[in-house]
């Protein structure tokens, strides 16, 4: 593998492990989503990927720091500096002549017009656009970014999803931590963590087709544990299988093998 | 009679029109999706009809009167940032919020013996809809109550909102999550102050289009249309292009010398709400 991790286990001591044996590719040029709740690890696994010093176990294969750009989920912006001197002090810190990329970035991301503007008096969507335009200003090879886009509007979302776009086609690694699923179906391939482990990795049509069972759609469901609300009628999983089974989509399988790994009520 | 019910109703901050002349009403036993940008007004709507911030025009209704004291003791509200002490336990919250609202304390919750601050944020949530839904509201407010939490928690916590809808209260929602759009029975979306699109997801897409590009050099596709001022974005290994036709697309995929299939497919909700807020081309 060009980028990413094998078997890597991290153990902060006490219970479960923060991440059990996860591993995770990223090719250049494509998008990987991490998906997963508050807790799954996604944060642990993209630090450890970023050069972050955390004892663990597996082998991790990342380019030079240099080359790594990261976005952590608080968005790395210094808040007493403007949206310029952020740039400028990144630019600086990699001794990379950013000249007209920082300009083309600000543009993409609608932060042009507030390049004199603290990043502490920005709005928090625009401070996580700030976080992905910094991380990405010295065209890494592979990029890291945490939770880009939780709380942000869709209008911003889609606009940072422009810029992760470009990273790609550009041929960069992304590794982009996500809890929202729409984003992980614009990935190339996805994983997906729950407590730690990897409970789904492929291409989102692959996860979707591979769901164990069927999914029913129902009014009244007959197996609570088994069965979510989607508008105002159920879904419900049947792991044996069932002659009306609806097709699958994406929160079918997530939801699915989040329940296969006993996370019931 | 409407529970909740908002009927021309602005609200100015000096010079700014935060809402503009915006009608909503939500009925008993619905559950209304409230979309929109940062900005769109949407917590605004929201804290009027809390009867928390008066309309500077118009009318707001609760239960077929003003919100004064009586009216608002039928409504649940979920905040943004929750609303719950952080320096309480779980249990604890719930007991404070019974105890304002004159109800019963609430049964001990799992985990309600941990300070809200050492719980995971969907516990928290959990926790935020116990407290506002323990005193059997009619009517619920819940601003963006879902976010950063797993799929399946999110799957219990419209649980919960739709187990209050079928018990009869009306429900008025705002996300910023897409595909929980699908949650509500209809959509609201505002755009800097106005109702902009009304029905269900498809009648808010309405006529709007994107257009969908496939190529093999996808790479390049993305990057060529990036390059030429495009609003490009990636979906897998295809791009779409929201706010521009298929004959633009194509030329500019034709200076570049990319042979690609280039189809005009319906917008996205997102696209729609992309669009929604593009000056019209």
């Amino acid at each position: 593998m060009t980028w990413g991790v094998e078997d890597l286990t991290v153990d902060f001591g006490g219970g479960t492990p923060a991440l059990d044996g996860v591993t995770l590719e990223a090719r250049p040029g494509e998008v990987t989503a991490v998906v997963g709740g508050d807790g799954a690890g996604k944060t642990t696994l993209l630090r450890v990927l970023a050069g972050v010093p955390i004892p663990s176990r597996g082998r991790v294969h990342r380019p030079d720091a240099r080359k790594i750009g990261f976005m952590p989920a608080t968005s790395g912006a210094l808040r007493d500096l403007t949206v310029a001197e952020n740039l400028e002090f990144i630019a600086d810190a990699h001794r990379f002549d950013a000249g007209e990329r920082a300009g083309l970035l600000l543009e993409r991301a609608g932060l042009a017009p507030f390049r004199r503007r603290l990043a502490r008096d920005l709005s928090g969507g625009m401070r996580q656009k700030l976080g992905v335009v910094l991380a990405m200003l010295t065209a890494p090879d592979l990029l890291i970014l945490d939770e880009p886009t939780t709380g942000v509007d869709p209008v911003s979302r889609s606009e940072v999803w422009r810029l992760i776009g470009s990273a790609a086609a550009g041929g960069t690694a992304v590794v982009v931590a996500t809890a929202y699923l729409d984003e992980a179906e614009r990935a190339t391939t996805l994983l997906m963590l729950h407590g730690g482990r990897a409970l789904l990795a492929g291409t989102p049509a692959d996860v979707t087709a591979a769901m164990p069972g069927a999914v029913v759609d129902r009014a009244v469901p007959t197996d609570r544990d088994r069965a979510w609300p989607r508008g105002a009628r159920w879904r419900q999983w049947l792991p044996g299988g069932s002659p009306d089974a609806e097709p699958p989509d994406l929160e079918d399988a997530v939801i699915v093998a989040m329940l296969g790994a006993g996370a019931g009520r | 009679m409407i529970p909740l019910e908002a009927a021309r109703v602005s609200r100015r901050f000096g010079d700014f029109v935060a809402v503009d002349e915006v009608d909503l009403a939500v009925e008993p036993g619905e559950v209304v999706g409230l979309l929109g940008a940062n900005g769109a007004g949407k917590t605004t709507l929201m804290r009027m009809l809390l009867g928390l911030l008066a309309p500077t025009a118009g009318l707001v209704r609760l239960f077929g009167r003003p919100p004064d004291r009586e009216a608002r003791r039928r409504i649940g509200y979920v905040p943004q940032g929750l609303g719950l002490y952080r320096d309480l336990t779980g249990d604890e919250n719930l007991a404070f919020v019974a105890g304002a609202f004159g109800v019963p304390a609430a049964v001990p919750v799992e985990d309600g013996g941990v300070l809200i601050g050492r719980l995971p944020l969907g516990t928290q949530r959990r926790i935020a809809f116990e407290a506002a839904l323990q005193h059997r509201p009619d009517a619920l407010i819940l601003d963006e109550p879902t976010s950063g939490v797993s799929p399946l928690a999110r799957a219990r916590l419209w649980e919960q909102i739709r187990e209050a809808a079928a018990g009869g209260a009306a429900v008025l929602v705002s996300t910023h999550a897409m595909d929980e759009a699908r949650q509500a029975d209809r959509l609201v979306l505002m755009h800097l102050g106005r109702v902009v699109g009304r029905g269900s997801e498809r009648d808010i897409v309405g006529a709007r289009t994107a257009v969908e590009v496939r190529t093999a050099e996808w790479h390049d596709a993305f990057t060529a249309l990036d390059a030429a001022g495009l609003p490009a974005t990636l979906a897998g290994r295809r791009v779409r292009v929201a706010g521009a036709g298929p004959d633009r697309v194509e030329s500019v995929l034709a200076s570049a010398g990319i042979a690609a299939q280039v189809t005009r497919v319906p917008a996205t909700l997102e696209e729609a709400m992309v669009l929604a807020g593009a000056p019209p081309s």
